[in-house]
């Protein structure tokens, strides 16, 4: 692990707090200095993002390593450090905090108190995504609960309070499941080389654990009782079907630029910690239970799939699209007891899922944002023709839904087409059927195109303005983004590859020693 | 028989004060008699800094155990006595619009106080009796203190009938205790009933349930919390907080002293284990089931305590040394939280006469200070991170899952808390999110008196102190379990 002198992660994760303070002193009257110290404060952690990504080594493991005693008592570490699976996250997160920062000039109402619980909600993602000490971990996630729930409970639409306790709840609930795992890992935590107890909740040490024959820690029942536990957790927030009953409530309600970052971070967030926790702590249960998660993947797709054919609200269909979208993140994933290629091919697969899906589907929430904005109203039917007094608007939107529903030079047809690669090699059938979803992605996405944008035009919309120069400016990067993994999917692949490769070999020496072992 | 007063002196220091408080209730007149007021704030933590200074260890004994001052009743009493603090300053505005003898107002809260201190030290079950009477007689005339008001009349006549009730049962356990082992001396009585190990012995039990019934009454465990919801909404609000946590507090260091102290030797723990787990199971989910329904926040808070007892009860059940310490950082979280807590409340009435939970819309314009702290004390309540709740609800898990075979009730306790979120975010929805305009208060942003604001800022440090930078206090948490075999 090579150490960075510099505390990077540590500044990424609490500049924005210091925005926060200065927002307190400030007037709810003075609204452009709020919106100038908020960009500021969202801005120097993407700045940061690219000094991380700039000097980030793709073979060198945990890099930008930070280890401080915390709680000494429960052996707690301040532990952060970032690898192949994280730096592209905190990246994204960087900048789709920024971007929806600026999407959110528009909030007028108690914008003071707006901006500070966006900012905290930062705090809480990059810190989930840096931290490799599993208290630290948890911590994070619960902080971004609170903010979470007051952005959509204060700023929401008409069934904001609802929305915003049912995320409240459903997603504690899950993560107070993750707290026992956690608990139950404590305690079973043996010393890599010697297998004496030593109590720790250090993700790497815990991975470590399983790498050799006293990462037996957690044997049968109980390692597959501590991976059902996280996935509640994990699952919960991702949502996998038929956890995701909260997500369209919670999308439909939110202000523009927090569905934003639901969509692009927060869901993100179970993928994440399958990834980091379940996969290489548990590997025993993750290999008891991929094709259950393969299963529940290619369910997600075409039931989100079908369920956004049917939806009249543009935002809904958005939200129900990202339903089916990290569906296909589970089926790339659970591609790995059917070791090798398939193994890393798959999973990066899921990987630049997570990173297009984030760029398209945040895009397309700020779009349907724009038009919301102008029109007061999301109704698909109630639009028709629209592209001739707004092409711009038009090819921008279309530009998106072309990328999410998978066509070739953009993002979301790299993801899609390493999942199946990957997906084929053992699950042929789910595979087959998964396939399917990209025919009712490309149904539900071309009729809203052809409902919205073709035909004729509604003359109840000739007041309608054309999309503004700031709005342009927050979908801008997420194309450029777009377009390029899409032609060149090197820039993404170059920082994963190595990460996602050791860990393939991790998982593959763990469940063989644990087989070995019960014969 | 060894004399050492000397172990005594916060105990002693703070009766005197009480008299002193007494006293001068008559050399003041109407308008200056806030001076009681500091006066008992400075009773308090002058108390507090002589509990830090008094030696403390094991062995510390006084009168032949009578009187212990161990490193777990060193902790509890500056528990209690920052309760009393706490309660006191957020006395401010009650005292001055609706407690006529204020003099014998604050001198009973002090008196009850020395009850817990000794309470919390005793040894030896006769002068653990007598404590809790001294602890919680002047609770009673407290509670009914308003006597204007019906309900805290009412509330005094409940409490003071079932406060009976229940001293008699747990007399009636003690004589058992005594019948069996001959001694009232919990270390000399947990050597001779080992001549019971090895069978389920009626007496024993008859002991355990009588005293478990007893103490259940004053921690208002479920099924013996019916008092509470009642008591809590009818005393004046700086009396129910004083209720909530210093006598839950007390309450708990009387039944670590029993049960740990008395019945652990041997094969006796098996007999209280489960019995205990029951007890918090149905205190987690009476506690926070019924916290749902309820619109005024006084009662809503009193669930919500009983539901805080259940989750301590969790570390109690796990009977080890992460268990004890665990009890003892949550009754420290829980301090600072419900004590802050309740001060928003008295603010509040004081504001706006009323305890509805519905009138509390608005509040973050009214006062950001008040709303901001109430979500802070709240989150702590449910134990949401980086609060102090949180890190004492971990402990308390952890002791659980370390016993092994406790899952069932951890899974329990975690389930409720999704279940109390419900209710403490409701109160945070009303401060934030709902907007209406109040003519009850045209001039928009309130003023709050500087004790009151003591209390709160004093509740909202020690919850983030606690949450972001607990380990002093774990380490501090982890010495009250020197005093104890397991």
């Amino acid at each position: 692990m090579e150490s960075f002198s510099f505390p990077i992660l540590t500044l990424m994760i609490f500049i924005p707090i210091i925005g926060m303070l200065i927002l307190a002193f400030l007037k709810q009257s003075q609204l452009l200095a709020i919106r100038t110290v908020s960009t500021v404060f969202s801005g120097i952690p993407l700045v940061l993002a690219v000094i991380l990504l700039a000097n980030y080594d793709p073979g060198g493991g945990f890099q930008f390593v930070e280890k401080v005693s915390w709680i000494p008592a429960l052996n707690i570490h301040y532990f952060l450090g970032a690898d192949g699976i994280s730096v592209p996250m905190l990246m994204l997160t960087a900048l789709l905090s920024f971007i929806s920062i600026i999407a959110s000039f528009g909030i007028t109402h108690r914008a003071k108190e707006y901006f500070v619980f966006f900012l905290l909600l930062e705090v809480g993602m990059m810190g989930v995504f840096a931290a490799l000490d599993f208290f630290l971990f948890y911590v994070f996630w619960e902080i971004m609960l609170v903010p979470m729930y007051f952005l959509i409970g204060i700023w929401g639409g008409p069934r904001k309070i609802y929305a915003a306790i049912k995320f409240f709840l459903y997603t504690l609930f899950g993560s107070i499941f993750m707290l026992v795992g956690i608990l139950i890992l404590y305690f079973s935590s043996v010393d890599p080389s010697t297998g004496a107890h030593i109590y720790t909740l250090d993700l790497t040490i815990l991975a470590q654990m399983a790498q050799n024959g006293n990462g037996l820690f957690l044997r049968e029942g109980l390692q597959l009782l501590v991976w059902m536990f996280f996935f509640i957790a994990f699952a919960i927030k991702v949502p996998v079907w038929p956890f995701h009953t909260w997500l369209p409530d919670a999308h439909v309600e939110a202000p523009t630029a927090v569905s934003v970052i639901l969509a692009g971070v927060l869901l993100k967030m179970g993928i994440y910690g399958l990834l980091r926790i379940s996969f290489p702590i548990l590997p025993y249960g993750t290999d008891y239970f991929s094709t259950f998660l393969a299963v529940l993947g290619v369910i997600g797709i075409i039931y989100g799939a079908l369920v956004s054919m049917a939806q009249k609200d543009l935002k809904k269909l958005v939200a129900y699209s990202s339903v089916s979208h990290m569906g296909y993140c589970l089926l790339g994933m659970s591609v790995f007891s059917h070791f090798g290629q398939e193994f890393i091919v798959g999973i990066s697969g899921a990987m630049f899922q997570m990173i297009s899906h984030g760029l398209i589907t945040g895009a397309l929430f700020l779009l349907v944002g724009v038009i919301y904005d102008r029109a007061h109203t999301r109704e698909i039917a109630a639009f028709g023709g629209l592209w001739t007094k707004v092409p711009v608007y038009g090819s921008l939107m279309t530009f998106f839904c072309m990328a999410s529903l998978g066509l070739p030079g953009l993002s979301g047809f790299i993801s899609e087409f390493l999942v199946f690669v990957g997906g084929f090699a053992k699950y042929k059938v789910l595979t087959g059927i998964a396939v399917l979803g990209v025919v009712l992605t490309a149904g539900y996405f071309l009729r809203m195109i052809q409902k919205v944008f073709l035909g004729q035009f509604n003359i109840k919309w000739s007041d309608l303005t054309e999309i503004n120069f700031r709005e342009i400016f927050t979908v801008t990067p997420l194309a450029i983004l777009t377009l390029l993994i899409g032609i060149y999917p090197k820039v993404l692949s170059y920082m994963i590859d190595d990460t996602l490769g050791d860990l393939s070999n991790s998982i593959i020496n763990g469940v063989n020693i644990v087989k070995g072992i019960l014969g | 028989m060894n004399i050492r007063l000397d172990l005594m002196i916060p105990e002693l220091f703070l009766f005197c004060w009480a008299i002193v408080v007494l006293t001068a209730d008559l050399f003041f007149i109407k308008e200056k008699k806030n001076i009681l007021l500091y006066m008992s704030q400075f009773g308090f933590l002058a108390a507090a800094a002589l509990v830090i200074f008094t030696p403390t260890g094991p062995y510390e004994m006084a009168f032949k155990w009578m009187f212990i001052n161990d490193p777990f009743a060193s902790f509890f009493k500056i528990v209690i006595l920052l309760a009393g603090f706490m309660a006191v300053s957020s006395s401010y505005e009650a005292v001055q619009k609706s407690i006529e003898h204020k003099g014998e107002f604050f001198g009973l809260v002090i008196m009850s106080a020395v009850g817990m201190m000794f309470l919390v030290s005793s040894g030896e079950l006769v002068s653990l009796y007598v404590a809790l009477e001294l602890s919680t007689i002047p609770l009673f005339i407290l509670t009914a203190f308003q006597k204007r008001y019906l309900k805290s009349s009412e509330a005094g006549l409940k409490y003071l009938i079932l406060g009976a009730f229940s001293s008699a049962l747990l007399l009636y356990g003690i004589s058992f205790m005594y019948g069996m082992t001959g001694t009232t001396v919990l270390i000399a009585g947990s050597i001779n009933i080992l001549q019971y190990s090895n069978s389920m012995h009626f007496g024993l039990v008859m002991a355990l349930a009588l005293v478990v019934a007893g103490l259940g009454f004053k921690l208002a465990l479920v099924p013996f919390h019916m008092w509470a919801p009642d008591v809590y909404e009818g005393a004046p609000t700086p009396i129910t907080s004083y209720l909530s946590v210093a006598s839950k507090a007390a309450g708990l260091g009387a039944l670590v002293r029993i049960i740990y102290g008395f019945f652990t030797v041997g094969t006796a723990s098996d007999y209280w284990g489960l019995l205990i787990a029951i007890l918090a199971a149905m205190a987690m989910i009476v506690g926070n089931v019924a916290a749902i329904l309820q619109s005024n926040i006084k009662r809503m808070l009193a669930y919500s305590s009983i539901a805080q007892a259940g989750y301590i009860l969790v570390g109690f059940v796990a009977a080890s040394q992460l268990g004890l310490s665990g009890i003892s950082i949550y009754i420290f979280a829980y301090l600072f939280a419900n004590m802050g807590a309740f001060a928003v409340v008295v603010a509040v009435g004081h504001k706006l006469n009323s305890d509805k939970i519905e009138d509390y819309a608005g509040m973050a314009r009214r006062s950001p200070l008040i709303a901001g702290s109430m979500t802070v004390f709240l989150l702590s309540l449910a134990g949401i991170p980086p609060t102090a709740g949180f890190i004492a609800k971990y402990k308390v898990f952890m002791a659980a899952i370390e016993n092994g075979t406790l899952l069932w009730l951890v899974m329990i306790a975690v389930a409720t808390t999704v279940v109390s979120i419900f209710y403490y975010a409701r109160v945070i929805k009303e401060m934030f999110i709902t907007e209406r305009e109040v003519a009850a208060n045209p001039e928009g942003r309130w003023i709050l008196s500087s004790p009151i604001t003591i209390a709160i800022l004093v509740g909202l440090l020690g919850t983030l102190i606690i949450g972001i930078f607990p380990q002093p206090f774990l380490e501090l948490a982890s010495t009250v379990t020197q005093s104890f075999v397991y």
